[in-house]
């Protein structure tokens, strides 16, 4: 403990994470006059919003009619009826606002002839109700995310928010149930730094790197929601990992879902466009659960191609070369990086790839954190947004464009809902040490591990069992023998192993600290799906092809404290915000 | 005569090697900068033997290889893994690039790893980009419009949207800054290609009302004209972007206006 030289602060707001969410909430902080801290790991245009491609969605009109509705029941349908209809209609009447705000703060988005921004087709967004498709997703060519996440850096810096950056935060401090900060590690020199805040905001993203492969970053190890879980509070829906239709073959890097908005289409070992059998309205555009399956089905039946008859063909070289020129340059980059592949000749080698991670932080539309005790209560001091939160927009599949437009949308809603909250310079009240010497201790624990299983081979085990048995497709068996392995690699972070016992720039420390979160989300994921027996968006299982909405229209809410488990439900919201719109109610899902 | 010698400390010494022990016949050396602050040591440059068969194509793979099946400690900064995010920046044999999407198979021989140069290193291959995301800050980089209309878009053109490729798909990798000699002698006072691309990037947003006031800022012998053209920036971006054209751009605009 006295080792450690630990560096106090005080803020009425701390933010951890700096993507999409994390900076438009510490805007609108900075904006609202409170004295407001941004935490990253990663400076902050690294975050992995930067790699989002294809666009965010909004019922704008600019390219034919759109309103706001028939976004809603888009994304209720794509959810599979999971997603909670009040903070969805929250989300879809937003949007527009939150969209023209991201333009007037500069993002550079592509236009039409008439100068508004461009919006281009996208899986699952329809016009008046699924009938036919509509121009809803704002595109800044193919590089939006990379477009709006620097952007808003841009603007944190104009309202002078505080940043700490490459800091790790290592757990919440909690005291009666109440967050009241955060503990974190400055990478740089190695000190330790307490934050007292009165809200405390989680923006810290998803964890798809509990898989082997994967879209996401190196650096998206859902910190946030591990620190969650070891705050004794629950997450919500971690069984539904969305697998997007369109990652390189061996690579796993993303390939834009604007490419089928866009005309391109995907193609069998037969030279078929398949999509058509499974899909026959939506065709490619298709949710990414539906697309993600027909795709696992073609190669399952043997209709894959290349060598191993593993995967599938997307093509795009029938496309005017204009239109690859102007909106898909990064994914013709990408294509000619990690396939060896030139767009405008050859199809590009995809495969289903992890992707999102619908599940996470359960909160309400204010982005207030809730848990279940009896009934839904709020956590006072704990907010959460972005890929982080479960809010529950997307339910059991999120649509594509959509996530971007849940950072923002929510990240102003964490802003507007803080400033109602907190007076700014109210005084903080002391908490006692132990919840700093708990985090410590841990922290020291894992810097001077001496075992003998290296931090890569556990993390390895843990990424091959995922992608092995929770995958795209799930049964009773493959779940119950990926709940019992996962468990052995956590018996093996008993006997990790440290090399590097320094405090400056440990990336040995940071990734198995990383690893010590991911493993107890991969167990709550795993859990949570073997609990599930009905198929619901992205969750699907073999033993039970049907959606029960009896007994399954529910969250699934999983506590976690090492490899115990406790699952519970809480009823999915039946009705809406407001009576502009009205609840919609379960259907059959078809494209 | 003076002598100048450099300090003692900044003696880069002979490291470790790594024998391989796959038993691997398609081995490569990879020699990599290494020092850790804590040590009190000299740097050094350590040698790992590689099995390359099993190592996908990129530098990154070849450093992630050596970070998780042989040497844990060594430090370097990584996320995205597909050159969006601009963490991986470093030197690979002699050339500042991004690891994630350099091929190791371009590079002939022994594969030499750096920090990017004349940065301050703060461990390994981990550079201290603190003076550089100071002066990015400093070029103010968000749109200045005072219409008080907030319903509606600022309307832009096509044409003048179009403008902006080039300029703003930038990912802040520093690898342009710190191939430019007149950065390394100057970087305390010249903004560098990467930050002169930036400010040229909302100097020619027509959507910005304050192009004038942001030629005038950067309009200085040391921020601008230590550019003498020498162009290393546009052959150093990963992204294929052209700094050094964006630099000739502003100037032009300074002489015109």
């Amino acid at each position: 403990m006295s080792e450690y030289n630990i560096i106090d602060h005080e803020y009425d707001v701390v933010v951890l994470g700096a993507g999409g969410s994390g900076l438009r909430s510490a805007v609108g902080l900075s904006e609202a006059g409170l004295k407001t801290a941004c935490i990253s790991k990663v400076f902050p245009t690294r975050s992995h919003t930067s790699a989002a491609q294809g666009g965010i969605s909004a019922a704008l009109g600019n390219m034919g009619e759109d309103d706001w509705r028939w976004h809603m029941y888009d994304t209720v349908k794509g959810a599979d009826w999971l997603g909670d209809q009040d903070s969805i209609e929250y989300l879809c009447k937003e949007a527009p606002k939150a969209v023209i705000e991201l333009e007037k703060y500069g993002v550079p988005f592509s236009r039409t002839e008439d100068g508004k921004i461009y919006q281009r087709p996208f899986g699952g967004m329809t016009k008046n109700y699924g009938n036919g498709i509509v121009q809803r997703t704002c595109a800044a060519a193919d590089r939006t995310g990379h477009a709006i996440l620097h952007t808003l850096y841009g603007q944190a810096l104009k309202h002078k928010t505080e940043f700490f950056i490459e800091y790790f935060a290592l757990d919440l401090l909690m005291k009666n149930g109440e967050c009241k900060g955060v503990i974190a590690w400055n990478l740089n020199d190695g000190t330790i730094h307490r934050f007292r805040s009165h809200i405390t905001i989680i923006a810290t993203g998803g964890y798809g790197k509990v898989y082997y492969s994967a879209t996401s970053a190196h650096t998206c190890t859902g910190d946030g929601n591990a620190m969650v879980l070891r705050a004794g509070l629950p997450l919500q829906d971690m069984e539904f990992v969305q697998f997007h239709p369109t990652g390189i073959y061996g690579h796993g890097t993303l390939i834009s879902e604007g490419v089928r908005g866009e005309g391109g289409y995907l193609v069998n070992s037969k030279g078929e466009r398949f999509m058509e059998r499974y899909a026959p309205n939506a065709k490619d555009l298709a949710s990414r659960d539906v697309v993600s399956r027909s795709m696992s089905i073609e190669i399952n039946e043997g209709r894959g191609v290349g060598k191993e008859k593993d995967h599938v063909h997307l093509h795009l070289s029938h496309l005017d070369k204009n239109v690859i020129e102007d909106r898909l340059p990064g994914i013709t980059e990408a294509a000619r990086l990690f396939a060896n592949v030139d767009v405008t000749k050859e199809p590009i080698p995809v495969v289903p790839t992890v992707h999102y991670n619908m599940g996470g932080i359960p909160t309400n539309y204010k982005t207030e954190v809730i848990t279940v005790n009896g009934s839904e209560k709020v956590v006072p001091g704990l907010m959460a947004i972005g890929e982080a939160a479960c809010v529950s927009v997307h339910g059991a599949n999120r649509l594509g464009s959509n996530s971007l437009i849940d950072l923002v949308v929510f990240g102003r809603a964490a802003a507007k809902r803080a400033a109602e909250i907190v007076k700014p310079g109210t005084p903080h009240e002391s908490i006692s040490e132990s919840e700093t010497e708990k985090c410590i201790d841990r922290f020291d624990k894992l810097r001077n591990a001496k075992g003998e299983n290296l931090t890569a081979g556990l993390r390895l085990e843990m990424q091959k069992t995922m992608q092995s048995k929770c995958a795209v497709f799930r049964t009773e068996k493959n779940l119950k023998e990926g709940v019992d392995e996962i468990r052995k690699t956590y018996d093996g972070m008993k006997s990790i192993s440290v090399k590097d016992r320094s405090l400056i720039f440990n990336t040995d420390l940071v990734e198995t600290l990383e690893f010590d979160n991911l493993i107890r989300q991969a167990i709550t994921t795993v859990d949570s799906a073997y609990h599930r027996k009905e198929s619901r968006g992205a969750h699907a299982r073999e033993d039970f092809p049907k959606r029960d909405d009896e007994k399954f229209m529910k969250h699934t809410l999983a506590w976690c404290d090492g490899k115990e488990t406790k699952i519970e439900y809480r009823d999915v919201h039946k009705s809406t915000l407001t009576n502009e719109v009205q609840y919609f109610p379960p259907q059959e899902r078809v494209y | 005569m003076v002598q100048i010698n450099l300090p003692e400390n900044s003696k880069v010494q002979k490291g470790h090697y790594y024998k391989d022990k796959t038993g691997s016949k398609n081995i490569r050396k990879i020699n990599v900068y290494r020092w850790d602050p804590s040590s009190g040591e000299n740097p050094r440059v350590d040698t790992y033997e590689v099995d390359m068969d099993n190592c996908p194509s990129k530098v990154l793979d070849v450093l992630n290889k050596i970070k998780n099946e042989i040497d844990p400690t060594l430090s370097y900064r990584k996320s995205c893994a597909h050159g969006v995010c601009g963490s991986c920046a470093m030197n690979m044999d002699g050339k500042n690039g991004l690891a994630c999407t350099t091929s190791h198979a371009d590079i002939d021989g022994d594969i030499n790893i750096y920090p990017l140069p004349h940065l301050k290193v703060k461990k390994d291959l981990i550079g201290d980009l603190d003076g550089l995301y100071k002066q990015y800050e400093s070029i103010e980089p968000w749109l200045k419009n005072n219409s008080k209309n907030n319903n509606d878009e600022i309307y832009q053109s096509k044409k003048d949207r179009e403008k902006l490729d080039g300029a703003y798909e930038c990912i802040m990798c520093a690898c342009c800054s710190t191939s430019c000699p007149s950065y390394w002698w100057n970087g305390d006072k010249y903004l560098g290609p990467a930050v002169l691309l930036q400010a040229y990037r909302w100097i020619i947003d027509s959507r910005d009302e304050d192009r004038k006031e942001r030629l005038q800022k950067v309009a200085d012998e040391l921020k601008l004209y230590r550019c003498h053209t020498i162009l290393n920036c546009t052959n150093a971006c990963p992204k294929g972007l052209n700094p050094a054209k964006a630099i000739a751009e502003i100037k032009k605009m300074l002489a015109t206006t």
